[in-house]
């Protein structure tokens, strides 16, 4: 099992939704975040002082799966959340050693 | 005049002042609604808290010895002469004017003495309102709220005799239709005492000499609250004419609210402009800022200009705030709301376009107005802000300034729901 974390900008969250649920993900996370990759920030005038806008929000999508569907999320993420400009975000995959589903108290692959 | 006509005139001349003062109350909204909106989230329920405790306490004090102060029974026009056997707490509607009176008086009783006093009290409120937005953010609330005791009670009433109570500014002719001196530059200049002993915000400028930006929480209620003080000026300027039962005054006051609207717009628009040029950017608190300042520009004349010349008046108030805004920022005088800036910067060019358009004011009279307001202001406030600060401190301590006032001086949150790890339920 895998947990796939991806930074995508908030706009695109609606797009990489359907994305997914066309390829049958049947949950994700949502969080709203902040950061900054290679992408510097700029700054702004507030009653003429200057100030940094240095972290962007972004959204944080997390996906929980079983690692056959892995490329197929990687995919459909990328596909929906790319616009071709800087910012676009990143995609993590990490290994997820258990889950359980807190209702019915199943483990491994049926929690997902 | 006959007694029908009289009766109706006295109660439409006090009905007016009632209104006209009910409008003025409502710019202690929009004061709180400006100022919540410019300060950060952690800091808003202070603020509020602030806003309406000194419209209290103003109404208070001003009831118990300030009225008494600003229209003395005698005095030689510098030190009031107050009637002790006659003090305005101990009154009552049935005292007021009698019909035999009113008659008897041939035209100088031509409204309710209660009137009277409801219409200057929302006037010592707004003074004092002028002062709690430049120390937002880092001051203790209850030493405020011991400044706004003197300020009310005794600071501004003194002030008030010298030109509306008949005393020696009144005497030299000196020029204040509602109040750009007596009331904003009178703020503004408490509110400057108050700041320079309180010190900027923690973080507001660099040791390098930077000058970081704290940008506001809410701009939809600093922009509600322009719109509410807008609102209420037209009570501010136009019960000032004191009277509306006659031709000649009805026209009076429609001119000075046209004349009013037209400097707030006038302000707003060279205000943007202004800030436009200097910054790239439309930004928004500066466009408030200016429609204010347009307001207290024209607040010392608003019934001799055009209209044309009105809209001119506020427009050079809007571009004087927004240099004036960044000088002081320059000066590292912290000041969240620009009220200095607005209230008295613009206050001063409010009192000495007066001789522009009015031609029985002199721009002598004018300056030696507004150098005794802003003298006896500023003195008698930065004595009274030392003294609070000697005896309480007037400023948090640094961890409740990270923290937010709203927890420390207030025990609960403004925005609960956005903040921290509550959540909602």
């Amino acid at each position: 099992m895998k947990l796939i974390s991806a930074i995508i900008k908030p706009f695109k969250l609606d797009d990489v939704r359907e994305a997914l649920a066309d390829i049958g993900v049947s949950g994700i996370t949502v969080i709203e975040v902040k950061g900054f990759g290679r992408q510097k920030g700029h700054t702004e005038l507030y009653r003429g002082a200057e100030y940094v806008v240095d972290f962007l929000p972004k959204i944080k999508v997390e996906i929980a799966v079983d690692d056959p569907l892995v490329d197929q999320v990687i995919e459909a993420v990328t596909g929906a959340a790319q616009t071709g400009k800087i910012g676009d975000g990143k995609i993590f995959v990490s290994d997820l050693e258990q889950v359980i589903r807190i209702r019915t108290g199943e483990t491994g692959p049926d929690a997902l | 005049m006959e007694s029908p006509e009289i009766q109706l005139a006295y109660a439409l001349d006090t009905f007016y002042f009632l209104i006209t003062g009910a409008l003025v109350m409502w710019m202690a909204a929009g004061f709180a609604m400006l100022e919540a909106g410019l300060v950060r989230a952690k800091n808003t329920a202070e603020i509020l808290t602030k806003n309406i405790a000194l419209y209290s306490i103003a109404c208070i004090m001003y009831m118990l010895i300030g009225y008494g102060i600003m229209y003395p029974a005698g005095g030689n026009g510098i030190i009031p002469q107050i009637d002790w056997s006659n003090m305005f707490m101990f009154t009552s509607a049935a005292k007021d004017n009698s019909l035999e009176a009113v008659l008897a008086s041939d035209g100088e009783t031509y409204y309710a003495g209660l009137a009277d006093f409801f219409f200057q009290v929302v006037f010592v409120a707004t003074a004092m309102s002028i002062v709690s937005g430049a120390v937002a953010e880092r001051m203790k609330l209850w030493a405020f709220l011991l400044f706004a005791v003197f300020m009310t009670g005794f600071i501004y009433p003194v002030q008030g005799y010298w030109k509306w109570g008949g005393g020696w500014l009144d005497g030299i002719g000196f020029n204040d239709f509602a109040g750009s001196g007596i009331v904003h530059l009178c703020g503004a200049s408490a509110a400057l005492a108050g700041v320079l002993l309180l010190g900027a915000r923690k973080g507001k400028y660099g040791k390098d000499g930077s000058i970081n930006a704290i940008p506001g929480a809410n701009l939809p209620l600093a922009t509600l609250g322009t719109f509410i003080l807008w609102l209420g000026w037209f009570g501010f300027n136009g019960g000032s004419q004191l009277v509306v039962s006659n031709i000649s005054d009805a026209n009076a006051v429609a001119g000075v609210f046209v004349n009013t609207n037209m400097a707030a717009a006038g302000g707003m628009v060279l205000g943007l402009i202004t800030a436009r040029l200097l910054f790239g950017k439309a930004d928004l608190t500066m466009a408030l800022n200016g429609a204010l300042a347009g307001l207290v520009a024209i607040t010392a004349e608003p019934l001799t200009p055009t209209p044309l010349a009105a809209t001119l008046i506020g427009g050079v108030g809007g571009v004087i705030v927004v240099f004036a805004i960044v000088t002081i920022d320059k000066l590292r005088v912290d000041d969240p709301v620009g009220a200095i800036s607005v209230h008295g910067v613009v206050g001063m060019w409010g009192l000495m376009a007066v001789p522009i358009t009015n031609t029985d004011a002199s721009f002598a009279a004018q300056a030696i107005g507004l150098g005794s307001i802003l003298g006896w202001v500023f003195i008698t406030s930065f004595i009274i802000w030392l003294l609070i600060k000697l005896i309480m401190g007037i400023r948090v301590s640094e961890e409740e300034e990270y923290e937010g006032v709203d927890v420390g001086e207030c025990g609960l949150e403004a925005y609960p729901e956005f903040m921290g790890a509550r959540g909602s339920t």
